[in-house]
Order: C-alpha cells, then sequence, then structure tokens
C-alpha cells in the first residue's frame, strides 16, 4: 500500500512497533475467530451431536460421534426440500421482475422523456422517504384485495417497487452516452432492441449489483412473507424455521437452521470480491 | 468492452446516409408513438409503485381513522384509534422499549465497527480474511442469527452463560430477564449487522489522504489526537450517514424479538413494529394498526428526509 494511514510506516518499522503491530493483529484475528467464526462452528457441529451430547454441560467442544442423522432429519421431518424451493421460486420471481420492470422503467426515466418523468421520478423517490417496514398493514390489506395472499406473486410484484434499486439503474443510464443510443436508433434498431443489445450489455456492473440486492432481500425477508404465507405448504425457509421451532428436537432445528443459511454463504463466498466492493464503492459515492 | 462497443456503433452509423427530417404533419403523430413507447417501458413499475409503494401509504392514513375489517365496510370513528392506542399499557412499553433499543444500538452497535474498522485499516495482513468473516453474519439469514443467539441464551445449557462460568463470572437471564433481554437483543442485532457498517466505514477511512496523518504527526500530534483531529473530521459525513440509516433501521427491528423473546418478559421487548404486528394479526384492530403505523410513519419519515437532504447536499459539492 502506497498511502499511510493512521500510524505511520517508520513506527511500524521499528521494534516496538512491529511487536505491538503484532500483538494487535493476533489479538484481533483472536476476536475475529471467536465472534464470527465460531458461532457458525458451534451451529455447525450442534447439529452434528446427539440429542443427549447438545444438552450437556459442560459442552464438549467436538462431538463425541458426528452423526449426520440432525441433517437428514431435518431434511425430511421439517419438509426443507419444499420450503427451500418456495424460497427459491420467491426470490428467483422477484428478481426477474425487478430486473424486467425496473430496467425498463429506468430505462424509459433516463432517456425516453416520458411526459410528467420529473414527477414520477419525484413519486418513486419520495418512497425513499417511508420505510418499507412502517407500511405492511396497509401493503398487507392490498394484497389481500387482490386475492395475492399464499401466492408466490405477493413477493415478486412488490419488490418491484424497490426506489432504490431503480434509482441505481437509472442514474447508471443516465451515465451512458446519448449518441451511442441514438446512432443505435438511426441504424433501424427499435427502443426495445437499443435496450436489449445496446444498453443492457454495457450495464452489467449495475445489473450484478441489483441482482445480488433483489435476491438476499427475499431471502432474508421475514416479516412481509410471515403475513402474507399462512399457508404452511407455501412458507419460504424462514417463516417455516420459526414456526417449526417449537417443537422439533433442538439438533435438528440447528441442523436446518445450517441448511438455510448455505445458499446465501455460499453465493457470498462465490461473490465476495465484488459484493464487498459494491458496498464499500456505492455508499461512499451516496 | 464499453469502449470498444461505442467505437463500433459510431463507425458503423458514419457510414449512414443522413436521414431527411420527417414533414410537419407527422412530427406531432410521432411525438406522441414517442410517448406511447416511453410509457409502455414506464408502466409495469408504474403500477407496483401504485399498488404496494403510493396506495398503501395513503391508505395507512385513512384506516388510521376508521374501525376496519377486511371484507366489511370501513367506518369512521375520527380519532378513536388514536386515543386507544395511547390507553395501551403497551403502547408506551413499545416505545421506550424502542427508543431503548435504537439508543442502545448506537452506543454498541455503533462504537465497536468504528473502533474495528479503525484496527483493520491499519492491519497490513489478512484483509480479505477480515472482510470476509466480519461480513459472514450479514449473509446468515436474520431468523437464523436470532434462533442462534436464542439458543445461546439458553439459562440452562446455552453457550452465553457457558462462556460466563468459563470466566468465573456470574451468569446472568439474558434475553429471559426483564432487566436483560433488551440488552440481549442488542447484541444480536449489532452482531448480525455490524459487517456492513465496518465496510463502509472502511472505505471512507482508505479515502482520507495520507498527507493529513504526515502533517499532524509533525505537528507533534499523538495516536488519539490524530484520531480526533483528522480521522473524525475526515469521515464526518460518513459517520453521519451511518448513524442516520442505523436509527432508520434499529426503530423497525421486529425479527429478534419476535423469534428470541416474544416480546416478553413482562413486555420488556415489545417494539412498535412488533405491536403493529399484534395490532392486526392478533386482535385483528387494523385501525389500530394503521394509527401506529402512521406515528412510526412520521418520525421515520423525519430521520429519513434529513439523510436524503445530507447525502444530496454532499452529492452536490463533490
Amino acid at each position: 500500500m502506497s498511502t499511510r494511514t493512521l500510524l505511520s510506516p517508520a513506527a511500524l518499522a521499528r521494534p516496538r512497533g512491529k511487536a505491538v503491530y503484532w500483538t494487535v493483529f493476533t489479538g484481533t484475528v483472536l476476536l475475529f475467530v471467536i465472534a464470527f467464526l465460531f458461532p457458525v462452528y458451534w451451529m455447525v457441529t450442534g447439529a452434528m451431536k446427539s440429542a443427549d451430547e447438545v444438552a450437556r454441560t459442560p459442552p464438549t467442544l467436538v462431538p463425541e460421534r458426528w452423526h449426520v442423522s440432525g441433517y437428514t432429519d431435518a431434511w425430511e421431518l421439517m419438509q426443507l426440500p419444499e420450503h427451500l424451493w418456495n424460497t427459491v421460486v420467491q426470490a428467483a420471481g422477484a428478481w426477474l421482475c425487478q430486473l424486467v420492470f425496473c430496467t425498463a422503467a429506468a430505462y424509459a426515466l433516463s432517456k425516453l422523456r416520458p411526459a410528467f418523468g420529473k414527477v414520477i421520478l419525484g413519486g418513486i423517490l419520495a418512497t425513499l422517504m417511508v420505510p418499507a417496514q412502517a407500511l405492511v398493514v396497509p401493503k398487507y390489506l392490498t394484497v389481500a384485495d387482490l386475492g395475492l395472499l399464499n401466492d408466490p406473486v405477493a413477493i415478486w410484484l412488490p419488490a418491484v417497487a424497490n426506489a432504490f434499486n431503480l434509482y441505481l439503474l437509472k442514474r447508471f443510464f443516465d451515465q451512458l452516452p446519448r449518441d451511442v443510443l441514438e446512432a443505435a436508433e438511426m441504424d433501424g434498431a427499435g427502443r426495445l432492441r437499443t435496450l436489449w443489445s445496446i444498453v443492457l450489455p454495457m450495464s452489467r456492473p449495475v445489473l450484478g449489483v441489483v441482482s445480488i440486492f433483489a435476491l438476499v432481500a427475499v431471502w432474508q425477508d421475514f416479516l412481509w412473507p410471515l403475513m402474507v404465507f399462512s399457508d404452511t405448504d407455501k412458507q419460504p425457509i424462514s417463516v417455516a424455521l420459526v414456526q417449526l421451532s417449537q417443537n422439533i428436537p433442538l439438533t435438528v432445528l440447528i441442523a436446518a437452521m445450517v441448511i438455510a443459511s448455505i445458499p446465501m454463504v455460499a453465493m457470498f463466498l462465490a461473490f465476495q470480491r465484488h459484493i464487498i466492493a459494491g458496498i464499500g464503492a456505492g455508499s461512499t459515492k451516496g | 468492452m464499453t469502449d470498444t462497443a461505442q467505437r463500433r456503433t459510431v463507425a458503423k452509423v458514419a457510414v449512414h446516409p443522413v436521414q431527411a427530417p420527417p414533414p410537419a404533419g407527422d412530427r406531432r403523430r410521432r411525438r406522441l408513438a414517442d410517448q406511447a413507447r416511453a410509457y409502455g417501458f414506464l408502466v409495469g413499475g408504474l403500477v407496483c409503485f401504485a399498488l404496494f409503494s403510493w396506495y398503501p401509504a395513503i391508505r395507512a392514513v385513512v384506516i388510521a381513522f376508521q374501525k376496519y375489517t377486511p371484507g366489511g365496510e370501513p367506518e369512521w370513528v375520527g380519532t378513536a384509534n388514536f386515543t386507544r392506542v395511547f390507553q395501551d399499557p403497551e403502547f408506551s412499553a413499545a416505545w421506550r422499549n424502542t427508543l431503548t433499543f435504537t439508543l442502545l444500538a448506537l452506543l454498541i452497535g455503533f462504537a465497536i465497527p468504528f473502533v474495528l474498522a479503525l484496527v483493520l485499516n491499519e492491519l497490513r495482513h489478512a484483509k480479505a480474511f477480515f472482510r470476509v468473516v466480519v461480513y459472514l453474519p450479514v449473509m446468515i439469514p436474520p431468523v437464523v442469527s436470532a434462533l442462534l443467539w436464542k439458543w445461546f441464551y439458553d439459562p440452562g445449557t446455552g453457550l452465553a452463560n457457558e462462556a460466563l462460568r468459563f470466566l468465573h463470572l456470574p451468569t446472568s437471564n439474558w434475553s429471559n430477564g426483564a432487566d436483560t433481554a433488551l440488552a440481549s437483543l442488542v447484541i444480536v442485532a449489532t452482531w448480525a449487522n455490524m459487517g456492513g457498517t465496518v465496510l463502509i466505514y472502511l472505505a471512507a477511512l482508505q479515502s482520507i489522504p495520507g498527507e493529513l496523518y504526515e502533517a499532524a504527526e509533525l505537528d507533534g500530534a499523538n495516536l488519539l489526537q490524530r484520531v480526533r483531529h483528522v480521522t473524525i473530521p475526515q469521515t464526518r459525513f460518513v459517520i453521519l450517514m451511518l448513524m442516520l440509516l442505523q436509527i432508520i433501521a434499529t426503530m423497525q427491528v421486529f425479527t429478534e424479538p419476535f423469534v428470541i423473546t416474544g416480546g416478553g418478559p413482562e413486555n420488556a421487548t415489545v417494539t412498535v413494529l412488533y405491536l403493529i404486528y399484534k395490532y392486526a394479526f392478533l386482535y385483528n384492530d387494523f385501525g389500530g394498526a394503521c394509527a401506529l403505523s402512521v406515528m412510526l410513519l412520521v418520525l421515520l419519515g423525519a430521520f429519513s428526509a434529513v439523510y436524503l437532504r445530507l447525502t444530496r447536499t454532499e452529492g452536490e459539492s463533490a
């Protein structure tokens, strides 16, 4: 690193500086392992202990015998395949709807100069001031009136009303040079064609960010699916976990918690560079 | 990649002859067709915003003054919903808990990530490890974090008391004690969410020019003075922004109390959003739920307005 930080490179090069640095470094690694990795380890191994061992005090650090039955029981008893599939359908649909409708709307607001475009954009940005959770009850009543309860559409369409993602897309489209789009038009490409073969390929980074936001939001959500899906067979995994947590053996519940965490953690580990860079960059630029 | 795509299209166009402008009579029809096409692109998004954002906001205010049962005819009741909600002993408990939660989350949940980011920014090794590990809990579904900590807080076999016993400290009731429940939930929320704060603050720290620290050092400023007179003023805006975002988020806390404590013991962890949920789905009192929603809306709206105002002015000056 060329830029210096709070500590000067000279201070760190001194023997005393080096000793302090390595002490702090080791301390931080230990803290991170204990605070963030150990709970995850405890969860993964807790699911592999026997029902008797998991309730023992003092607890065992490593399972005496490794049981996989917690995981297999969770898979079957709690109908995890069904609930995971529900979550996948809800998340994928919300992602697709956002990509189609938010992208189209952002493109129109950015490049097609619709009448009252400013008013519409203002109305969309105003919803940023209204935190989503405060409106869940009237939103629920609207979804009920439309007959969408216990239907994944109740997740898909409200997900489109995401001012943050729409504004992110619009701002990105604003930066695309107008002459490129006009050139494509003169070439005889229609608006849809221009969007599909010029704008979207140029927007891959922002589409990636929006996709990740969309998927994570649905997978992690709890209150809204709790309200909308009273039917147990339709519930996503987050709601099912809480509903079933009362009358299921502890090891089975823990195993189900591990399984429920795997998809998003795996996605994070696969795209960690992009996600971490995106969080830092997106936020400092406002 | 963007550059070549751009050049290719421009080059392709250059060989085309310039089109003649359309005759004047066609222009108006053409403009109308353009508008129709623009609205064709807009309509899907507009319908969703109208149905699930704009209309519910208006409806919350309307139903707050009605007696409303789904399917039945709504009835105007004036401010009766508000007075009924005000008289509910849970109302003051919920607001007190939510505000205490927000305040504690600011004290614990803001100071820790702030210090952690400062330390991480000084470490020259294993950078990727720290960033991935601190963000890992954010990726675990909130329901799973809540259930995990509920297990940790178990008074008998939980890890939290086990750790205290290991350190020869007196054990605690954690989420099961009326005095400690709210603080226990703040720990969960902090653990689960601080990754985002750390990463955003780290990015801000990296944008501080190194010369400022050099100059401060030449002036004889020690470590703490450098933090106070360089780091904090240089990242003032991000600190403020993160604080407001956190206030807005923690005022809407629901999952942790719902999953871990169920609002108890003795209403010690009922939050405003939890109370809204109870009014709607346990008492079937949608008027009361909407009256509460409107109150939360006004308060959070004020915070959001400040936040947007800040980001807007900073964006313009940058």
